[in-house]
């Protein structure tokens, strides 16, 4: 199990300074000072984050709050209009090569799964690998397979994905941008679309994904994911970056009074 | 969980009582069904007599009709002239393969598991034309030159809406992506080339495309009216096209987007991989039916004088050694429009029952 992963950690030749053997790992995502507007609407301010490889970040916050948005601009599908993103060494800027070669490397999950409805799981699973990353057929199939044991649903790999069960799909959404091989996992919301009972199935396989070293950003409300597996908790408050610590520190000593509001709110039942 | 072997409760009515329920439930259902009963008897039986009982279908010359039925015999006669217009008989054998390539390519694909049956769509879709490009026209690989002015009847129609159906699928394709593009040059050209072409009438795009467009072209540069035609009817089909087209697009949610985004596929990859299978498989029915429209459109090529089927039939209908056949010409005509119209929309409702992969996103 896992040696799919293991392949994460293989450094780029767009990565300058390897990993030194104290553990100090370089930072795959660097943002800083970044601003993002819709028209006149001021939604990000001023965002300063540095994700190390192999992090595990947990972004939460109250809904509008722009913690969707931050991570939508980190691999482009927000585009920001102020400040520097840059993803593993290459600065997301108007550049079609740079944004292909960044989304490239990172995978990303939707709240609504957003599998393709035409293609059965496998081909969504192997779709990418083989226009994009031009894998043969074959191997991409092969591949794929063991991605879709490692979500535990081989079984399914011929339906379509309108066959499946919210929780299934979301766990195929997870082998397909596990398929393209990424050195960074996106989930928005990965779990807000679901019935209770399939809540644990997708964080069950978030949390293995967590073990294998993978680096990962997460916007939830699971704050027992968070406090599982989270190496940094961020919380987002009005565009603003409002707070950021461990998961035990964030959890049992919130500093700022909109933390321990929120805290309060979500933690009550 | 158990197998339930409860069924549904079945309604099982005796004829009379389905008779009272459906047809005579309250004394205007009754009235009705007395009403249309007797225009159905009155009419159905006097138009089978016309139809085949009392019709003529063989014979030799005029006077074998004997005026009390149809008069097949009639287009029994002018079959060929109805069929290839003045293509040299002994030249038809070219035109009798293209329908054969015709019917190869798109019969099987009414049948299920016929083998190889999408590369036989596929070869219709290009081959087929290409070969037609050469065969019909002749003039090389020592092929006897065929002017197109001596097309017409069936194969004029045919070719007139083939060749609008298979060009205009992809170039509206094109529009459509081109009017939804975020780079203003290419949406405005777009725009501007949709609206243009699809607020002008067929008619008047033929008037032009026969008689304008050489007042524009330079001395010595003359295409031939065949190929004017088929540009224009092209052209502004393609505007329409575009427009269903479009309607597809915008149905696809933005999360399908984003999805081939986030794989890092690029624009013409998540255009051809994921969006345009399932818009166009949700325009279907909007396609088809532009489809069977210009099918019907073709005959318009009457007015610049190019006699398609109902133009050859029309033609002969006015032949004074044949009295009155106008109408059997007419259902003839009709017959065959419906044939191959009714052909199209079977085969589109098979093609969106197999895509139907039973749900939305």
């Amino acid at each position: 199990m896992g040696n799919p992963m293991t392949e994460q950690t293989q450094t780029s030749e767009t990565q300058s300074s390897p990993r030194s053997e104290a553990g100090q790992k370089p930072d795959i995502i660097r943002v800083e000072g970044m601003h993002k507007w819709y028209g006149d609407f001021h939604v990000l301010k001023d965002l300063n984050l540095n994700v190390k490889q192999g992090e595990r970040i947990v972004i939460c916050g109250p809904s509008g709050s722009g913690k969707s948005t931050f991570i939508r601009c980190l691999n482009r599908l927000e585009e920001h209009q102020q400040g520097k993103i840059i993803v593993d060494e290459v600065e997301l800027t108007d550049d079609v090569r740079h944004i292909d070669t960044v989304r490239r490397e990172v995978g990303m999950v939707f709240q609504h799964f957003n599998l393709f409805p035409h293609l059965t799981v496998l081909e969504n699973c192997c779709l990418s690998p083989i226009w994009v990353r031009k894998i043969p057929r074959k191997e991409a199939e092969a591949s794929a397979m063991e991605y879709l044991e490692r979500v535990k649903i081989p079984d399914q790999a011929n339906k379509f994905p309108g066959q499946l069960s919210g929780g299934q799909q979301q766990r195929v959404a997870i082998a397909r941008a596990l398929c393209m091989k990424p050195k960074i996992m996106l989930f928005d919301e990965p779990t807000s679309a679901l019935d209770p009972e399939m809540i644990k199935e997708v964080l069950d396989v978030m949390i293995e994904l967590a073990g294998s070293g993978m680096t990962m950003l997460c916007v939830t409300h699971e704050m027992g994911f968070a406090k599982t597996v989270a190496d940094r908790v961020i919380f987002m408050d009005g565009g603003e970056i409002v707070e950021e610590a461990p998961p035990h520190e964030f959890f049992t000593n919130p500093q700022e009074a909109r933390t321990q509001k929120f805290l309060k709110q979500i933690l009550q039942h | 969980m158990t197998e339930s072997t409860m069924k549904p409760p079945k309604k099982v009515l005796s004829p009379v009582n389905w008779m009272r329920q459906h047809l005579f439930s309250t004394w205007y259902n009754a009235l009705l069904t007395v009403v249309v009963g007797y225009l159905i008897v009155t009419s159905v039986g006097p138009l089978l007599n016309w139809v085949f009982f009392d019709a003529n279908f063989q014979g030799s010359d005029p006077s074998d009709c004997s005026g009390a039925g149809a008069c097949w015999l009639f287009i029994n006669q002018r079959l060929n002239f109805f069929i290839y217009g003045f293509y040299p008989d002994e030249l038809q054998w070219r035109v009798d393969f293209m329908f054969l390539l015709l019917a190869v390519s798109f019969v099987p694909q009414f049948i299920e598991r016929f083998p190889g049956r999408k590369w036989l769509g596929i070869f219709g879709m290009t081959g087929l034309p290409l070969i037609g490009f050469f065969l019909i026209p002749g003039g090389s690989f020592g092929l006897e030159q065929v002017e197109s002015t001596k097309w017409g009847g069936l194969m004029l129609t045919l070719i007139l809406a083939y060749i609008g159906i298979i060009a205009s699928l992809p170039i509206g394709t094109l529009l459509a992506l081109g009017r939804r593009s975020e780079m203003p040059i290419i949406r405005g050209l777009c725009v501007v080339f949709i609206e243009v072409w699809r607020a002008v009438p067929l008619i008047t795009v033929l008037f032009m495309a026969s008689v304008m467009l050489p007042l524009f072209l330079p001395e010595g540069m003359n295409f031939e009216k065949l190929a004017r035609a088929l540009i224009g009817i092209t052209l502004w089909q393609s505007a329409y096209m575009a427009e269903v087209i479009r309607g597809g697009l915008q149905a696809i949610p933005r999360g399908q987007y984003e999805a081939a985004d986030a794989l890092g596929l690029g624009y013409w990859r998540k255009m051809g991989l994921i969006v345009l299978p399932q818009a166009l498989k949700l325009v279907i029915p909007g396609i088809v039916n532009t489809f069977i429209a210009l099918f019907k459109d073709t005959t318009l090529v009457l007015i610049i004088g190019l006699f398609d089927i109902l133009g050859t039939v029309q033609s002969t209908v006015t032949d004074p050694a044949w009295q009155n056949v106008a109408v059997e010409g007419y259902v003839f005509v009709a017959f065959c429009f419906w044939v191959f119209c009714f052909g199209i929309s079977q085969y589109s409702q098979k093609l969106e029952r197999k895509l139907d992969t039973g749900h939305k996103t």
